[in-house]
């Protein structure tokens, strides 16, 4: 009866595998993928993703027979995986064979013989043999995977995701690293090709992971005791020692790494700016906010206004002069757009502001409005940062000259943007344990109880709305002076739900949680912008599970750990020690 | 209870605001209202095409906004993929109806050359529905209020980007029904027979769907459910079973506008369905959400506001290519209606527990 | 604990980075001083780069400095552009003329492979900042066709131009991109497309003397595009005595078209122009008929809809409608060999207007390439960027497939020269304007 049952499973944990198999290559992925190698000249990306499903599929079937059984019994789970693998590999054969045979294309767009072509290894319809073959092996190496023991197990699993990740990124690293010049960049070609890992590269760092984590597996215990005996003063030296590293590596970064990857740090730490506005509406007050795009245009566009110099600027001051009108105006737009709303409650206000959102959007690029804010053809010629003095302004379409230092590109602009981060994570921090931050919690808890505490309801909002709008102004702000030029276009609503995305992925409230929540939502995204097809579509996936995984977020405040897991309370605590 | 000077002063600053608010938003009204109709520069007829439009647009945004509205009445939750839903069921029925073209069954059957495509689209919006139903939200209840919300918008997500890699970045042309082209006269009107047919399929799916809520046994249980989940699970219902089969009525009713939607603009494309999810989620709010009656006078609002209030409004206050603002009109007076009704134009005041 | 395995993974991520930059710097050095190590391409990768200087034949003087290309190194070109999004056809399609011109070249330039990569921009400004840092950071590249929209370049260019690289777009047609007065960052920005100051002026006086129309109306979609295109035919209709009786805008989203319609049709136009995208352009032409008053009116949109989408989108009602573009029939060289090309490689015909545009950027780079490359006898290649940019500018009697080009001093590269397009099949299978029998659209003026 039990042994059916097992097998039963496998099937259905194949079928399952078959589905996504044929949904990865009828959306395209497989056949765009496959120009993309992992190990140069041994497996491309397109392949790696089929073969990861097959595996992923032996493993969960592996999974559920043991957890069936009670205990892992090895030739049962084998077999399982064997199974789950085969069945996985026979659905994606009868679906290459069904497609040479019946034109799919009418309906699915990459139902095309290239991407049959791909999955017979260019051999044609006789050769989907091997499909099912790989399919068993892969299952059989997921379920065996299972019957490692937990210590060899972890650093594979570390080692494996490592190198994936390392391969996926190695056109970056290739470049960063060929742009040291130097035996550098001989380590470079050697370890990454131009699409993917060498082989060299692969074993390389796959071996170098595994026996680090496996290392740390048995003496990270011993290491992290021996730190916490150290003396206090030598924890505290430990700790400046490594603040200093991070700083070193903070400032030096851009230098190395050159535009690109400061230019992604400056887009995350932007994110960064309005997510931490956003946590203080949202995630201190309860206030759902969908259209924090708002204020983050109003900011860009009044530096914008104030310091172009082509046909739409007001003024000509400079950046640092502008900056801080921009933060103000940003703020009084927050208490302007707040006090519509200030006795709207819920969902009725998530709509609400996403109408604000809209409607700043829709005017800032209307012709109504164009002989102001440029209409579609946008504000140009920003003024960059000048550390020194300007020069008078001259005329429409030449920029000022500084005497000093400009900080024109994204390397330069990069320290003003993690500058203004972190500062503003310390004011955030310092709102949160303020009296004001404790009302702001209450009325997220009970507006009706807050009130009737004495907490005034309008003005904790209001300083809500503003305090959150000033912070993504300074976003907008040097967003502005990034870019050189802003067009409403910018200004879509999807920032918005980026923003609230983030904040929930972080951990709604925490202030780490909006800096990890930015990383992983923003900054992953902007790397992988060669698969720029199924961005959306990783981001859409991604987000479904991390909610499902960890609905606390990331790095979830304490508050809301406590309300999520009540039981593990003392963990919680023990876990923030470390 | 003791309240300081400045706080009451705040609290009259923030009233007068908000009266200035209003009556700068009613009196830019009027006055636009007024110099429009003076200026005499459309037709009687050409105002009546104008709420036909309307009609025809709002009705479609009242179908998918049922699906909102129920959802939320439900599980006070943002079906942000519904929108998703109403594109997958306008895809389906084009696949469909492009074969029946093809093989000549639309131009001897109209009639039902449009039910079976409509049909066919309500089992595939439902089927998808249940589906992220299923994986996104169920393991999700329980968990804060925002969460789901984000997990609704990755689901949105991957369905655009899932369609588009399926069917590709280009849009395609519904096929057209001969027998809709073409004016009918009603009223002394001519009024094109597709709008007619749009505004009356809308117009019976809603009938039916009330009825069903109100008359039957699963609508008495999805009432139920929505006023107390807990109760009627004590009662004997299977609330799970419930809030799946909302998830497919209300899915249902979006793929069905799918069709409709594609019957009028003849484009279907896989980023179709985000403006007019949102705003059918503004009309659900427009007319008080949880509120089935609420969503279909909110759609229908919603779609004659913006089909006439570019030229009626804006025109008149002296503002330029007033097209481009309609979805200004459309929040403006979304934000209006909140600040007299704050719960919408038939929502009941919102509880604290449902807030 | 699970934030100690992030924790810990981080912690092996930096280590491994340490790990890779430290000991093979070393490693490198000591491959070069035995050759019998076992890593052959390093070993006989090392000795190259060393010859070159050794020989001192030649010494970098470039203002803006050289890109070095080893031996055994292909030539990096990138291009960038929309390639995701709605708008994605237009940069697949010039694209693809990047692709079939290095294809022509056998895929090889000074016996070098001729490495292509590409880089989304997704047609908005901050996509293109993004994709101009990527291109800024690697050294290798020699020189870039893109991009596809003009916001992607007021974006990105300023990086691009102060990396010392230049790009050429195939597709931007926005008039200042090429003003006089562009300033200093557009150094490194030149086109082969037209500028759109000709492509109103052309639908101006098409719809003026060849339609005979008086009372014109427009719309755009509030893209910068469409809105400087549709003034622009405004200025000129005006200037040879017309009246532009209704000038009204949609949003780019919108889909119910019929009300602002009504409203055009009240102001009782004797002719339409509509350059948008393709969305809007889809929506507006498939219910332009059913609006009372504009049953009959002669409707024309743009480069930006002369696509087979439009006729996915629009509808029978688009039968008729004119389209202005590229004049293909005044495209010199071998439009229909390269179109043969197109049909080998990928099959169907092209998707958007500016393949050819592209076609002839690249090879535009590859002639001021073969002036201006210093190649050793080793076969290393030296690329100064300074003159290579001169070179560009210096193209004089180009003989290019969209006429015979040479290039202004502001970047202006195009033959611009327009033609008015007629759709006369309204299945987007037909879409061919190419074919020579039976183009659909054909062209009709001049």
């Amino acid at each position: 009866m039990k042994k059916e049952n097992f097998i039963w499973n496998a099937v259905k944990a194949g079928l399952l595998g078959g589905a996504i198999t044929i949904f990865i290559c009828l959306v395209g992925m497989t056949e765009i993928f496959s120009k993309r190698d992992v190990v140069e000249k041994v497996i491309t990306l397109g392949q790696f993703v089929l073969l990861a499903t097959m595996v992923a599929s032996g493993l969960i079937a592996a999974r559920r027979t043991s957890s069936l059984f009670g205990e892992v019994r090895p030739v049962r789970t084998l077999t399982a995986g064997l199974v789950a693998g085969l069945v996985t590999g026979l659905v994606l054969a009868l679906f290459v064979y069904i497609g040479y045979s019946i034109n799919l294309r009418a309906v699915f767009l990459n139902a095309s013989t290239p991407l049959y072509n791909v999955l017979t290894f260019g051999k044609g319809q006789s050769y989907i043999w091997p499909l099912p073959v790989i399919g068993a092996l892969g299952g059989l190496l997921g379920a065996s995977f299972l019957l490692i023991p937990d210590v060899y197990r972890r650093p594979l699993t570390g080692g494996l995701i490592v190198t994936f990740f390392l391969a996926l990124f190695s056109g970056l690293f290739r470049v960063v690293m060929i742009n040291q010049k130097g035996g550098v960049e001989n380590a470079a070609k050697y370890l990454f090709g131009q699409t993917g890992l060498t082989v060299e590269g692969t074993l390389i760092f796959f071996f170098a992971v595994v026996i680090i984590a496996f290392f740390w597996n048995f003496r990270g215990k011993e290491v992290q005791q021996r730190i916490s005996r150290l003396p206090k003063r030598g924890q505290l030296s430990l700790r400046v020692l490594g603040l200093l590293l991070i700083l070193y590596l903070a400032i030096g970064l851009p230098q190395v790494s050159g535009p690109f990857i400061a230019q992604v740090i400056v887009t995350v730490a932007l994110f960064i700016l309005m997510g931490l506005g956003l946590n203080i509406t949202l995630g201190f007050a309860g206030l759902l906010d969908l259209g924090f795009v708002a204020f983050y245009a109003i900011g860009a566009y009044t530096v914008g206004l104030l310091t172009s110099y082509g046909p739409f600027g007001l003024q000509h001051v400079s950046f640092w002069v502008a900056v801080p009108i921009a933060v103000l105006v940003a703020m009084l737009s927050g208490a302007v757009l707040g006090l519509p709303v200030l006795g709207v409650r819920g969902d009725y206000l998530a709509i609400a502001t996403l109408g604000f959102g809209e409607i700043v959007r829709l005017l800032a690029g209307s012709d109504f409005l164009a002989k102001y804010f440029g209409g579609p053809q946008g504000i140009i010629g920003i003024q960059k940062p000048c550390l020194g003095t300007l020069e008078a302004f001259v005329r429409v379409d030449v920029p000022r000259a500084c005497n000093g230092i400009e900080l024109g590109t994204a390397k330069d602009i990069y320290y003003i943007a993690v500058l203004s981060a972190l500062l503003l994570a310390f004011v955030a921090w310092r709102l949160r344990e303020s009296r004001l931050g404790r009302a702001w919690m209450a009325i997220r808890e009970d507006e009706d109880v807050a009130e009737a505490l004495g907490i005034n309801l309008i003005q904790t909002k209001l300083l809500a709305y503003m305090l959150g709008a000033a912070f993504a102004g300074l976003g907008g702000a040097i967003f502005a002076t990034l870019i050189g030029s802003i067009f409403a276009t910018s200004m879509q609503l999807l920032v918005s739900i980026n923003v609230v995305a983030l904040i929930v992925v972080g951990g709604m409230g925490s202030i780490p949680g909006v800096i990890v929540g930015a990383i992983a939502l923003i900054g992953m995204p902007e790397l992988l912008r060669e698969v720029s097809e199924f961005r959306f579509l990783f981001y859409g996936a991604a987000l479904i599970i991390m909610m499902l995984a960890r609905p606390e977020g990331l790095w979830p405040s304490q508050a809301a750990k406590r309300e999520l897991h009540h039981a593990d309370a003392e963990n919680v605590t023990a876990e923030h020690m470390i | 209870m003791r309240t300081r000077l400045s706080e009451r002063l705040l609290d009259l600053a923030v009233s007068g605001f908000l009266w200035g608010f209003r009556i700068l938003i009613v009196s830019a009204i009027v006055i636009g209202t007024v110099a429009t109709i003076r200026a005499g520069k459309y037709t009687g007829e050409q105002w009546i095409d104008f709420v036909v439009f309307g009609i025809s647009q709002g009705s479609i945004y009242a179908l998918i906004a049922l699906g909102y509205t129920m959802v939320y009445g439900i599980l006070r939750m943002i079906n942000f993929a519904h929108g998703e839903i109403f594109m997958s069921g306008a895809f389906s029925a084009y696949f469909l109806a492009t074969w029946l073209n093809g093989t000549g069954f639309i131009d001897s059957n109209p009639i039902l050359g449009l039910l079976i495509p409509i049909l066919f689209a309500m089992i595939m919006s439902a089927a998808i529905a249940m589906l992220v139903e299923r994986i996104a939200y169920r393991p999700l209840r329980g968990a804060p209020r925002l969460v789901p919300l984000i997990s609704a918008i990755g689901a949105s997500f991957f369905l655009q980007y899932t369609f588009r890699g399926f069917f590709g970045p280009g849009v395609y042309a519904y096929p057209p029904i001969k027998a809709l082209e073409g004016e009918w006269n009603l009223f002394g009107f001519g009024i094109l027979k597709v709008q007619i047919i749009v505004a009356v399929s809308a117009a019976v799916m809603m009938a039916i769907l009330y009825s069903i809520v109100q008359l039957t046994k699963v609508g008495k249980a999805m009432r139920a459910v929505s006023e107390d989940k807990d109760t009627a699970a004590l009662m004997g219902i299977d609330v799970n079973r419930i809030i799946v089969t909302t998830f497919a009525v209300g899915a249902a009713m979006a793929g069905a506008a799918g069709v409709l939607y594609s019957l009028i603009f003849r484009q279907v494309g896989f980023l179709m369905g985000f403006t007019p999810g949102i705003k059918a989620f503004t009309a659900a709010v427009l007319g008080g959400i949880g509120n089935i009656p609420g969503a279909m006078v909110g759609g229908l609002v919603l779609g004659i506001f913006e089909s006439i209030g570019p030229s009626l409004f804006l025109e008149g206050l002296g503002i330029t290519r007033p097209y481009q603002l309609k979805d200004v009109i459309a929040y403006t007076m979304l934000v209006m209606i909140l600040l007299f009704r704050p719960s919408g134009i038939l929502g009941e005041r919102l509880t604290k527990k449902k807030a | 604990m699970k934030r100690l395995f992030a924790l810990l993974s981080l912690l092996v991520v930096a280590s491994m980075l340490f790990a890779a930059c430290t000991p093979a710097a070393t490693e490198a050095p000591a491959g070069n001083e035995s050759p019998a190590a076992t890593d052959a391409p390093a070993a006989t990768d090392a000795p190259a780069a060393t010859d070159a200087p050794a020989g001192a034949a030649y010494e970098c003087t470039d203002a803006l400095g050289c890109v070095t290309i080893a031996p055994d190194e292909p030539v990096h070109l990138a291009y960038w552009g929309v390639l995701s999004g709605p708008d994605s056809s237009l940069g697949e399609d010039s694209k693809r003329g990047v692709e079939i011109a290095i294809d022509d070249r056998g895929g090889k330039i000074f016996d070098h492979d001729i490495l292509l990569t590409t880089e989304d921009a997704g047609c908005t400004p901050e996509g293109g900042a993004t994709a101009a840092a990527k291109l800024a950071t690697d050294t290798s590249l020699v020189g870039l066709i893109g991009s596809s929209c003009s916001d992607e370049t007021v974006g990105g260019i300023a990086t691009i131009t102060n990396a010392g690289l230049l790009t050429i777009s195939p597709s931007n047609t926005r008039p200042v991109l090429s003003d006089p007065n562009r300033g200093p960052d557009y150094a490194g920005y030149m086109r082969t497309a037209h500028s759109d100051a000709f492509q109103g002026k052309a639908v101006a006086e098409f719809a003026y003397n060849e339609l005979g129309a008086r009372k014109a109306a427009t719309l755009h979609d509030g893209s910068a595009y469409a809105e400087a295109l549709q003034q622009v035919f405004a200025d000129n209709f005006v200037a040879l005595g017309g009246e532009i009786v209704a000038q009204e805008a949609v949003a780019k989203d919108a889909t119910d078209m019929k009300p602002v319609l009504t409203t055009i049709a009240a102001a009782q136009p004797d002719f339409f122009y509509y350059p948008v995208f393709v969305a809007v352009g889809g929506y507006v032409t498939a219910q332009i008929r059913d609006v009372a008053g504009l049953e009959e009116v002669p409707i024309a949109g743009s480069d930006g809809i002369f696509t087979a989408d439009l006729l996915k989108g629009a509808g029978a009602n688009v039968e008729g409608m004119y389209l202005s573009s590229p004049d293909f029939s005044a495209f010199t060289g071998d439009y229909a060999g390269f179109i043969e090309k197109h049909e080998a490689k990928y099959g169907g015909s092209t998707l958007s207007t500016f393949h050819a545009h592209a076609y002839d950027a690249a090879n535009i780079l590859f002639a001021a390439l073969e002036q201006v490359a210093v190649v050793q006898d080793d076969g290393t290649i030296y690329v100064p960027r300074q003159a290579l940019r001169d070179a560009v500018y210096a193209t004089k009697d180009f003989k290019g497939i969209t006429g015979t080009l040479s290039c202004s001093p502001s970047g202006d590269c195009g033959a611009p020269v327009i033609a008015m397009y007629q759709v006369v099949n309204a299945d987007p299978a037909s879409w061919n304007p190419a074919d020579a029998a039976n183009p659909n659209p054909k062209k009709i003026w001049p």
